[in-house]
């Protein structure tokens, strides 16, 4: 269960949003500039937020009022950013580890096989991210994340980077995420489209508040896209 | 001409041995600082950035006098260091290399901040969400992306530090054997009636290391940048 309870003022804009979330796939849905990124880089504990409390499984994140906040490194979050941000002086093989490596956890090469196999990248290994395409970078960034065993993680619109053919490339990979991987997901997108194939629950962000919430049918009432 | 002598040897391996200590012990502070700058917001950041940059602007005879002041035997720091710790700086040679590293410090400096600031922060971000902590990040992610930039400095300060005159002069004179590096035994030679042919030596000698290390600076930056960006 994540909650979420955080106010936040970037300079003119301001973030006002409280919400709960036991779906297996979160969806926050908004217009660019709705505030979206800022959200999810508080969860990730990117961003400190002004008050408020975030918290996770029971687990306080974030809790301003007493001077709680985990940094990112401690949280056990995953983060696929919208542009993959891979290491440039890391192969794949290096950059999947990385997580894992960090954590000083234990080998497990079943799980590594499982994630290669998820997403396709067993033939990459060797690369460096600058010889990947667009969306092979960022089906290893997915398996970077999975790798480092994070109890939630956040997709800042993973595909948005992505002209519309590479869409709906890596598409079926993250429903078979969603699916096979069991780890509870935040999904950022300004499309309906996606977010009705991926999200089992949507809130819906508009002007730094949450405008509605709910099932994925919250989507009918009004796209902002 | 091409017979070096006894002398002039000795002058050459302590110049590259003041050069190469000072460049090795002034590194790890160098890139400390330069992170500091490039990643850092406090209080008195631009007196340490032009503290930093002092020697570069300062007539080198006043920064060996400053050293002079603080390290000699009876300086406020050389005084403390000789007895408690052992170290002496004033007429050794340790004494050039503190000065070849502080005159030098300032080129040293620079590249690598340069090169982290050029790193993408995102990166590092990226790296805390997989579980880095700071340090981890540091060590993983921005000194290897930064590794062309430190070479770069390194070379540069090596270079400015084998050159180094005025402030090791002042500091620690011109001892043969112990403080005359290439630079003073230069000055030294032409100061002999007969001393030009030997002039002449140490200079050509001094031509080649400062070539050897601006082409040895290329080719590390560019296997470097080879390193990380190809495959």
């Amino acid at each position: 269960m994540l909650r979420v309870d955080v106010t936040k003022k970037l300079g003119e804009f301001s973030i006002e949003a409280s919400f709960a979330s036991e779906g297996r796939v979160t969806g926050l849905f908004g217009a660019s500039g709705a505030g979206k990124t800022s959200l999810i880089n508080m969860i990730a504990g990117l961003l400190k937020p002004d008050r408020g409390i975030i918290s996770i499984d029971g687990e306080t994140l974030d809790d301003v009022a007493a001077r709680v906040h985990v940094p990112p490194h401690r949280r056990r979050i995953g983060y696929v950013f919208q542009d993959a941000r891979l290491f440039p002086h890391l192969d794949v093989r290096q950059n999947l580890d990385y997580g894992r490596r960090m954590n000083k956890l234990a080998d497990d090469p079943a799980q590594r096989a499982r994630v290669t196999d998820l997403l396709d990248i067993g033939g990459l290994m060797d690369r460096r991210p600058g010889k990947l395409s667009g969306g092979e970078r960022q089906r290893v960034a997915l398996g970077r994340a999975l790798l480092s065993k994070p109890r939630l993680l956040l997709l800042d619109e993973p595909l948005g980077s992505l002209d519309e053919s590479r869409k709906v490339e890596i598409l079926p990979y993250l429903v078979r995420l969603r699916d096979e991987a069991h780890v509870p997901m935040v999904y950022v997108s300004h499309d309906a489209a996606e977010m009705r194939q991926l999200a089992t629950q949507i809130v819906m962000v508009r002007n730094g508040r949450v405008s509605a919430f709910g099932g994925v049918k919250v989507l009918s009432g009004g796209s902002p896209t | 001409m091409f017979d070096i002598s006894p002398t002039e040897w000795t002058a050459i391996l302590l110049s590259l041995r003041v050069a190469i200590i000072a460049t090795l012990v002034a590194t790890p502070f160098g890139i400390g600082l330069a992170w500091l700058l490039a990643r850092r917001d406090f209080w008195g950041k631009s007196i340490l950035d032009a503290l930093i940059h002092l020697p570069l602007v300062l007539p080198p005879v006043v920064t060996g006098y400053l050293l002079l002041l603080t390290f000699g035997r009876r300086g406020l720091v050389g005084a403390w260091l000789a007895d408690h710790l052992g170290i002496v700086f004033a007429f050794r040679w340790t004494g050039a290399a503190l000065a070849c590293g502080v005159m030098s410090f300032p080129l040293l400096v620079r590249p690598i901040r340069l090169s982290i600031e050029a790193i993408d922060r995102r990166l590092e971000q990226a790296a805390g969400t997989l579980g880095a902590a700071p340090w981890q990040v540091f060590a993983t992610v921005t000194l290897p992306l930064a590794l062309p930039g430190v070479l770069a400095g390194m070379v540069l300060g090596f270079a400015k530090a084998i050159g180094e005159f005025g402030a090791t002069i002042t500091f620690v004179s011109n001892i043969p054997g112990e403080t005359q590096t290439i630079s003073s035994a230069i000055y030294s030679l032409i100061q002999t009636p007969d001393g030009d042919t030997a002039a002449a030596r140490l200079v050509v000698t001094s031509i080649v290391i400062a070539m050897g290390a601006l082409i040895a600076s290329e080719w590390f930056a560019r296997r470097a940048t080879k390193r990380l960006h190809g495959n």
